[in-house]
């Protein structure tokens, strides 16, 4: 504690019990995060040296931005330095002729695309929580977002990542050259869940505003339909800037939170977006609708202002928190299936929830196949929490039966880590730990997530470590 | 998790686990990053398509294919991938060399490409990273570091592609006399390359859209239809989008150039000078390599570090 306030300064490092209460969860419903010490960090040598002095003491870092994650990442095992990274939360530089912003990582993402607006471009990937997660988080976790079927997820817009690594030196991987030399480090580190190093600056690429966009919600008496829908329009060889959809149980609830004007009879919406040249726009619009009155579609509506586009984005980002008017609880997945196979993986999910006698609510990014299914409960009645999680071992299986992935932008963090050797064998989880070794080989950086725990002995050693040294004083 | 078929279980067996081998694919970027230690064993990467399924654009294909052959496959269904088409070049060679086609402003990178990836560690076992979606971020992104790495971490045995669907029309057209910026303002410029003198534009999409930007281009100045891009000079060069706008002026020991404007590969008649490393990416580049391949017997001579 001496140390770290020495070298940041004693009113950025906090260890009262409420600070690290509050460092030790993330959204997900994972509680057994353990924070010691939070350190605030103002700048990169403020990382450096806490890392340095954590180094020292045999102690783990666990880093953070908002702490929106869903998949327990950010929750801090064995007491580690936290290091909350909001405090460093600039815009430090946009480089139009590079077309690049450099930023820091605190920086809010929604903060970014607004302060970019201006120039006439924005920062693509728009995860539903935008309006609170940081980019550093978003680089954590190689996060999507709606408009990352046409754009690409995190890991297409960074272009350069300043980052600490666990021994306190400082690495810039990639360039904003073309094609940087050596290994393609900037691809390894985003997405590492925090455990390759801490990013303390990066550089994200800008896109262009497109000249024309068109959305369009598309609305469906069935569910097969709507999902039939979203097969066929990527059938067709169209490709939608964003394709969300939402089961009727959503739409309701999203209706009664944010009044965004979905309908409230429609088994299934698609909400559905097309951008780029306005001759091209209004080509694939006339053929998704087409596609859609040939599945039964009960109407199709587009957006006709920007304030009608609002509010309908509005309502879908807002999906989650409109739950609450559902149950007091909820477990959201995050798997990913062929979306050739949506129609039947519905069914299942539904015939899963309801022999768990469960509520579930779909929304999600269906152009890309990633599910979100929304178990909605309330964790007081005895057994919801047991069946909640047997329900969602169930989808998870399901989605990767199907040919799936085990997350699409959420994360494995703690909360799929035992599940990984379902979809990796044991030589590809050999090869995923090397890579992460060779980023950090004391395995000190945010230790005991993604990978299970067969392949992070050293993970494991360095939590031991922190746990026989007891509370931080 | 996979069975592996027989080609890639016998490619593994070929690979084995103890003598120094490299692969070769089409050899059009063979001396990239160094040569090969002389005396090093040669191997082949197995070829063939193994699934194309156009509804889930989406193909799977062994790493010797040729990337013209597997085009011509996807051409079928009004696919593509953005491997770049080199006469001769495979898809393994297109991966581990990890440079974009001219056309990378309308196709994006070859590094976002790659979906999945089944390759044999310098163990002699076969590994998989990445997953049979278009989307996922389960575990640590192996296909983004093997991406460019030329066969020095693991040596590709077969990839799933992303596709993307071909446009409706394409057309080269050439600006005499024009600024390097003469095409920003054309959305569907899918590449825009620009020699210090004139200026080449790509435009892909819907037949309506390429209209509208040749009349743009067309009030900038002489636009004329051309069969395709002007003669590329051998040597690439890695710059960033600013420098290559402003190429002609401080590279005068480039030669003949011809720049991928909104891009920064430029391609030019002399080689790029060696780029600076930071040690801390030299040194991050060795521990890849060490804990990869610990004793460097995958593709030992070649460095991407020493890729211009």
């Amino acid at each position: 504690m001496a140390d770290l306030e020495a070298a940041i300064g004693a009113d950025r490092v906090r260890s009262d019990a409420a600070a690290r209460y509050l460092a030790s969860r993330d959204a997900s419903i994972y509680r057994e995060g353990n924070a010691g010490p939070v350190c605030y960090a103002g700048s990169t040598s403020d990382v450096v040296a806490c890392v340095q002095i954590a180094a020292r003491h045999g102690r783990a870092v666990s880093p953070r931005g908002a702490g929106t994650g869903l998949a327990g990442g950010a929750a801090p095992l064995g007491q580690p330095v936290v290091l909350s990274m909001t405090r460093m939360d600039k815009l430090l530089e946009v480089d139009l002729d590079n077309g690049v912003a450099w930023v820091q990582p605190g920086i809010v993402n929604l903060d970014l695309s607004r302060a970019l607006a201006p120039h006439g471009v924005h920062y693509a990937p728009d995860p539903s929580s935008q309006a609170a997660c940081t980019i550093g988080g978003n680089v954590a976790n190689n996060s999507g977002g709606p408009h990352c079927l046409a754009y690409g997820v995190t890991s297409a817009h960074v272009v350069a990542v300043e980052v600490v690594l666990s021994d306190g030196s400082v690495a810039t991987l990639g360039d904003l050259s073309a094609e940087p030399a050596g290994y393609d480090l900037r691809g390894a580190f985003v997405g590492s869940e925090g455990m390759c190093g801490i990013a303390t600056s990066v550089a994200v690429r800008l896109t262009p505003n497109p000249p024309a966009v068109r959305t369009m919600l598309l609305c469906f008496g069935d569910v097969s339909d709507a999902a039939a829908t979203v097969s066929a329009i990527i059938a067709d060889g169209i490709v939608p800037a964003a394709i969300e959809m939402m089961d009727q149980r959503c739409v309701t609830a999203v209706e009664d939170f944010a009044q965004a004007g979905y309908p409230s009879d429609a088994a299934a919406v698609l909400l559905v977006e097309v951008d780029g040249p306005p001759g091209g726009v209004a080509i694939a619009a006339e053929k998704i609708a087409g596609i859609a009155r040939r599945y039964q579609a009960m109407s199709v509506r587009t957006a006709a202002d920007e304030g009608e586009r609002a509010r309908l984005w509005k309502g879908r980002k807002s999906a989650f928190g409109a739950v609450a008017n559902v149950m007091p609880d909820y477990y959201l997945h995050d798997t990913v299936v062929p979306r050739t196979r949506l129609v039947e993986v519905l069914e299942s999910i539904y015939e899963i929830v309801d022999r768990y006698d469960l509520i579930v609510l779909n929304v999600f990014h269906a152009g890309d196949g990633n599910l979100h299914p929304i178990l909605a409960y309330d964790s007081r009645v005895p057994g919801a929490d047991e069946r909640v999680h047997a329900a969602g071992r169930e989808i998870i299986s399901l989605s990767l039966d199907m040919g799936g992935a085990l997350t699409g932008e959420h994360g494995i963090g703690v909360e799929k880590r035992e599940h990984m050797s379902r979809m990796f064998s044991e030589v590809d989880l050999d090869q995923q730990a090397r890579l992460r070794a060779s980023f950090d080989p004391y395995c000190r950086m945010n230790p005991g997530k993604v990978l299970p725990s067969a392949h992070s002995c050293s993970d494991i050693a360095a939590l031991r470590a922190s746990d026989a040294a007891g509370v931080w004083g | 998790m996979a069975d592996f078929d027989e080609a890639l279980s016998s490619f593994a067996a070929e690979v084995g686990s103890q003598d120094p081998v490299c692969v070769r694919g089409g050899g059009t970027r063979w001396g990239l990053g160094g040569t090969v230690a002389p005396g090093t064993r040669e191997v082949a990467a197995p070829e063939g398509i193994v699934a194309f399924e156009p509804a889930e654009m989406t193909v799977r294909v062994r790493a010797g294919t040729p990337v013209t052959e597997l085009h011509a496959e996807l051409a079928g269904a009004g696919q593509r991938t953005a491997l770049p088409e080199r006469p001769g070049g495979t898809v393994g060679g297109a991966l581990m060399a990890g440079e974009s086609s001219i056309a990378r402003l309308g196709l994006g990178p070859v590094r976002d490409a790659l979906l999945q990836v089944r390759y044999v560690c310098a163990d002699g076992r076969i590994a998989s990273g990445g997953a049979g979606t278009v989307k996922n971020v389960s575990g640590f992104d192996l296909c983004r570091l093997l991406v460019g790495s030329l066969g020095t971490l693991g040596l590709v045995g077969e990839a799933l592609l992303r596709t993307v669907p071909v446009p409706e029309v394409e057309r080269w057209v050439r600006l005499a006399g024009a600024a390097a910026d003469s095409a920003r303002s054309c959305h569907t410029a899918a590449s825009v390359l620009w020699d210090g003198t004139d200026v080449w534009a790509l435009l892909s999409g819907y037949g309506v859209d390429v209209d509208e930007d040749l009349g743009v281009l067309a009030s900038v100045g002489s636009c004329e239809d051309v069969g395709g891009p002007p003669d590329l000079p051998f040597h690439r060069w890695s710059c960033t989008p600013a420098q290559a706008a402003s190429f002609g002026a401080q590279n005068g020991a480039a030669g003949r150039f011809v720049a991928e404007i909104g891009v920064g590969v430029v391609h030019a008649s002399e080689p790029q000078p060696a780029r600076p490393v930071e040690p801390g990416v030299a040194e991050l580049n060795r521990r890849f390599k060490e804990r990869f391949d610990p004793t460097g017997r995958l593709n030992p001579g070649r460095d991407p570090l020493r890729k211009p």
